[in-house]
């Protein structure tokens, strides 16, 4: 090899390999998972019993609207970004992304975006506290002036998102070994080339729309103002035509690693290999025809109603496919539990329970008794912390020996898991009575008769809390001082990323590695 | 400069990324302030400066720190003083000037290195890629736009007006009846010589024209086609290596850029000064200077970088017949525009 890691700092910021931007994009969205944590901590703790405890009702909003833009566009998002910085090149043989300045140029722009978000915090009237999905005229008649910093950042983040898919996608399409054929490639690549397609198709979107509260704020435009011929509404479809998508993107490459760790524990091949591919993409584009489901009661014509009622149902299809093949690849499969394989487990059964509330929830009858209650928080939670949050856990346990070399320790790993696993189901559990039962969300302060769902949720929230410090730990004294691991790491790997040794060489493939 | 290793290209480090992050970063902080008017610490401001400059030179590390040191103390001793100093539209120029210089540096390191022979075949293709999948990025942000107005015209206002449950409409905007163009607001119908949001007195569209050729957009619609089809020229003329043609036909598209850009301000001024029509005339003015507005700007980003690619070639003699995508690039941008255009023209102007 020519060249190896430049020294000192400047490999960090001036860096053009994959292998350096994905540990940032993974440490980046750690500490933004910790901070976003650290939010929700915050509502917990207030929530923890009735009546106003801790913090004022303005403050609790800031806490809700902030846990949910960090999480999202902060941890999750980034996550899988840095999962396929690391990933990708060494899954299809490249020997780095396509366009590695462009790369970093992506990665750089987050840390200012975040620190664009978060200091509107300290800003006179505070920063958003208009709920992650900032609905117009919350977020433009009714808003603090610190919405323009929240609208900029937001623009910043996608545009490092769009330059991130453009490079995934020219990677993908262009960086293959020889022999490497599209039906050939892992699982997560084909979930990220779908994935960075929604991407770049609706992180515009976004884009506009946030323009279009920029103009209606500081220029008199009209569009989400009834009064000059807009409409409020107008701003829910623009949103949620991204948002769904968006939705989407935050799980569609976890569908990639759980497909990846599964056949290893099972020590059996992917069932259904290609219809994993194809209900992907199903999905990915029936994600684009059903976002009017998140607004049931805007007060839609029925004919809508039932169109999104029916085209969200359809998911169901795809999905359960998808599941379908994960629990028969795990039939008849000589299974051993390691941290991976568990949290690759705990998605597919938690996974499920989340799709099955949103299948509840896509009735849009019963939808007019679940909106905007805790309900809804409990399934979006379901999809995401067992669902996205597991499978980029999953990936790190998976994948963390051929990064580093070492291995993390089993008894810490599971600790980790199961903690994690009885955390969340605490917390977010009962969310589904306490909605049920009606309780609103984003609410400070609430009746007595949810004080025990409450109570528990909190409870819940600082013990998963407390796991993501041990996960912590783990990472880095694995890091530190783990045993050696082998190049294979696992018995039953399959995959080029498997043939480098570990850790993987600074450059992995110099000349094309000839895939059969 | 980068190196290739076997078969593939690796490039060195690159001070490029970081410096357009900050760059990129001062100009919306400075952006948001000016708009809000939130006054933000000087500090975040210098810091930023700071750390570009000491990218850019990379000093000895003691110099650095130092600097960095007498720096944070005097920011923070005047920071009331410096804070009306550093009013936002500053604060957005500085920041716009360290972006515009990073990226004017960045291409032309990407196209040295391509004369310098670096580029790949798989690189090549890869910038080629990226090209095709921005300009599907910008087609989805002028979906948004164009999906507000198809909305309004097709929902938001035959509801405003009574139709779907048709209680709201006596109770919030008694007498407000939907049309296209909407010269009087639900606010007007409601509350007339009150009404805060007032519609345009006269509108853009055919409808409201005189006649086909005494009307602007249609020789604007003229103007913008003829300039897809000299770009389409120039690019068949340097094909086949003919420099000279390349030149001429590339600079009429330039000059039909210009003109086009020249009619497009005219517009805008017969409708801020004659008709009454601003951003702020209701839903009619909000769309319509939104899609023109951002089509314009887009017209004018790619007239700049026609300009570039013409400089290029009169200049330094860039471009060979088989090498040659940043101009190719070019051209697909301007056809993209053009495309919008033609969405725009039927979509805002003859149906409007």
């Amino acid at each position: 090899m020519a060249h190896g890691p430049a020294k000192g700092i400047s490999r960090w910021l001036f860096t053009t390999n994959h292998k350096d931007i994905g540990s940032m994009y993974l440490w980046f969205s750690f500490a933004m998972f910790l901070v976003g944590g650290l939010f929700a901590l915050v509502v917990r703790a207030e929530l923890f019993e009735p009546g106003m405890q801790i913090v004022d009702p303005n403050f609790f909003n800031q806490m809700t609207t902030m846990h949910g833009l960090i999480m999202v566009f902060g941890a999750i998002m980034p996550a899988f970004v840095g999962l396929a910085n690391w990933m990708l090149p060494m899954m299809i043989g490249a020997p780095d992304m396509a366009l590695p300045r462009m790369n970093n140029w992506s990665f750089w722009i987050l840390p200012f975006a975040f620190f664009m978000l978060l200091s509107t915090l300290f800003m006179e009237g505070g920063g958003p506290n208009f709920g992650w999905t900032f609905y117009a005229p919350l977020s433009t008649t009714f808003a603090p002036p610190s919405v323009t910093f929240f609208i900029f950042s937001v623009h910043i983040m996608g545009i490092s998102s769009i330059m991130g898919a453009i490079n995934i996608i020219a990677t993908i399409l262009n960086m293959r070994a020889p022999g490497m054929t599209l039906m050939k490639m892992p699982l997560f690549v084909w979930t990220w080339l779908i994935t960075a397609y929604l991407l770049i198709a609706v992180m515009p979107v976004l884009a506009g729309v946030v323009t279009m509260m920029l103009m209606d704020i500081h220029f008199g435009t009209s569009f989400f103002d009834a009064a000059g011929g807009g409409d409020p509404v107008l701003f829910q479809h623009i949103f949620w035509f991204f948002g769904h998508p968006e939705v989407y993107i935050m799980i569609l490459p976890a569908f990639g690693i759980v497909s990846a760790i599964i056949p290893t524990f099972a020590r059996k091949p992917l069932f259904g290999y290609s219809s994993m591919v194809y209900a992907t993409a199903s999905i990915a584009f029936l994600s684009f025809i059903v976002w009017a489901h998140h607004m049931f009661t805007v007060g839609m014509p029925i004919a809508g109603e039932l169109f999104f009622m029916y085209a969200t149902m359809l998911i169901a299809v795809p999905t359960g496919v998808k599941v379908f093949n994960w629990v028969a690849t795990m039939f008849k499969g000589a299974m051993t539990f390691e941290t991976p394989m568990l949290f690759a487990i705990g998605f597919v059964v938690l996974f499920t329970i989340g799709g099955l509330s949103g299948l509840m929830l896509a009735i849009a009858p019963a939808d007019f008794q679940y909106h905007d209650t805790y309900f809804v928080v409990a399934h979006f939670h379901y999809v995401l912390v067992p669902g996205a949050l597991f499978s980029i856990i999953a990936a790190v346990y998976y994948w963390l020996p051929k990064w580093s070399g070492r291995m993390y320790s089993e008894i810490l790993g599971k600790t980790h898991f199961w903690v994690a696993f009885v955390g969340l189901n605490l917390t977010f559990f009962p969310m589904h009575f306490a909605g049920l039962a009606g309780m609103p969300r984003r609410i400070p302060d609430y009746h007595m008769m949810f004080a025990n769902w409450n109570m528990i949720s909190s409870v819940g929230a600082f013990l998963f809390a407390g796991a993501q410090l041990l996960f912590l730990y783990i990472i880095v004294t694995t890091i530190i001082k783990g045993r050696k691991a082998t190049d294979r790491v696992w018995e039953n790997s399959e995959g080029l990323e498997w043939t480098v040794p570990s850790p993987a060489p600074y450059h992995t493939f110099s000349t094309p590695p000839e895939v059969k | 400069m980068a190196t290739t290793e076997g078969n593939y290209y690796v490039p060195e480090q690159s001070k490029l990324p970081l410096l357009a992050s900050i760059g990129m970063f001062v100009t919306v902080f400075g952006a948001s302030s000016w708009m809000s008017g939130i006054v933000s610490s000087p500090l975040v401001f210098f810091v930023s400066l700071f750390i570009f400059v000491a990218v850019l030179l990379q000093p000895p590390r003691k110099v650095t720190i130092a600097a960095g040191v007498v720096l944070f103390l005097l920011v923070s001793a005047g920071s009331d003083a410096l804070s009306s100093v550093l009013v936002g539209p500053l604060v957005f120029g500085v920041g716009g000037l360290m972006f515009a210089a990073t990226i004017w540096s960045w291409f032309s390191i990407v196209i040295s290195e391509n004369i310098a022979g670096l580029n790949s075949p798989q690189l090549k293709r890869s910038y080629v890629w990226g090209m095709g999948w921005f300009i599907f990025s910008e087609v989805m942000f002028f979906a948004a736009f164009f999906g507000a107005l198809f909305y309004v015209r097709t929902l938001a206002l035959p509801w405003l007006a009574g139709e779907g449950d048709g209680v709201h409409n006596p109770l919030l905007w008694p007498g407000f009846e939907a049309h296209w163009p909407l010269m009087e607001t639900p606010d007007m119908a409601a509350s007339g010589d009150a009404a805060e949001v007032r519609g345009p007195d006269q509108a853009m569209s055919l409808s409201q024209a005189g006649s086909l050729f005494t009307w602007l957009p249609f020789w604007n619609t003229l103007i913008l086609l003829s300039s897809s089809v000299t770009v389409h020229f120039a690019h068949s003329a340097l094909l086949k290596g003919e420099r000279k043609p390349f030149n001429v036909w590339l600079g009429a598209t330039i000059v039909l850029a210009v003109v086009f850009l020249f009619l497009q301000a005219y517009e805008y001024y017969e409708a801020y000064a004659l008709m009454g029509l601003t951003l702020q005339s209701g839903i009619y003015g909000s769309t319509f200077f939104m899609l023109t507005g951002f089509h314009g700007a887009h017209v004018l980003l790619g007239t700049i970088m026609l300009l570039v690619m013409w400089l290029r070639s009169v200049l330094k003699g860039h471009f060979k017949k088989d090498d040659h995508f940043g101009f190719e690039a070019t051209s697909w941008y301007w056809h993209f525009v053009d495309v919008v255009w033609v969405i725009l023209f039927l979509a805002v102007y003859i149906f409007g």
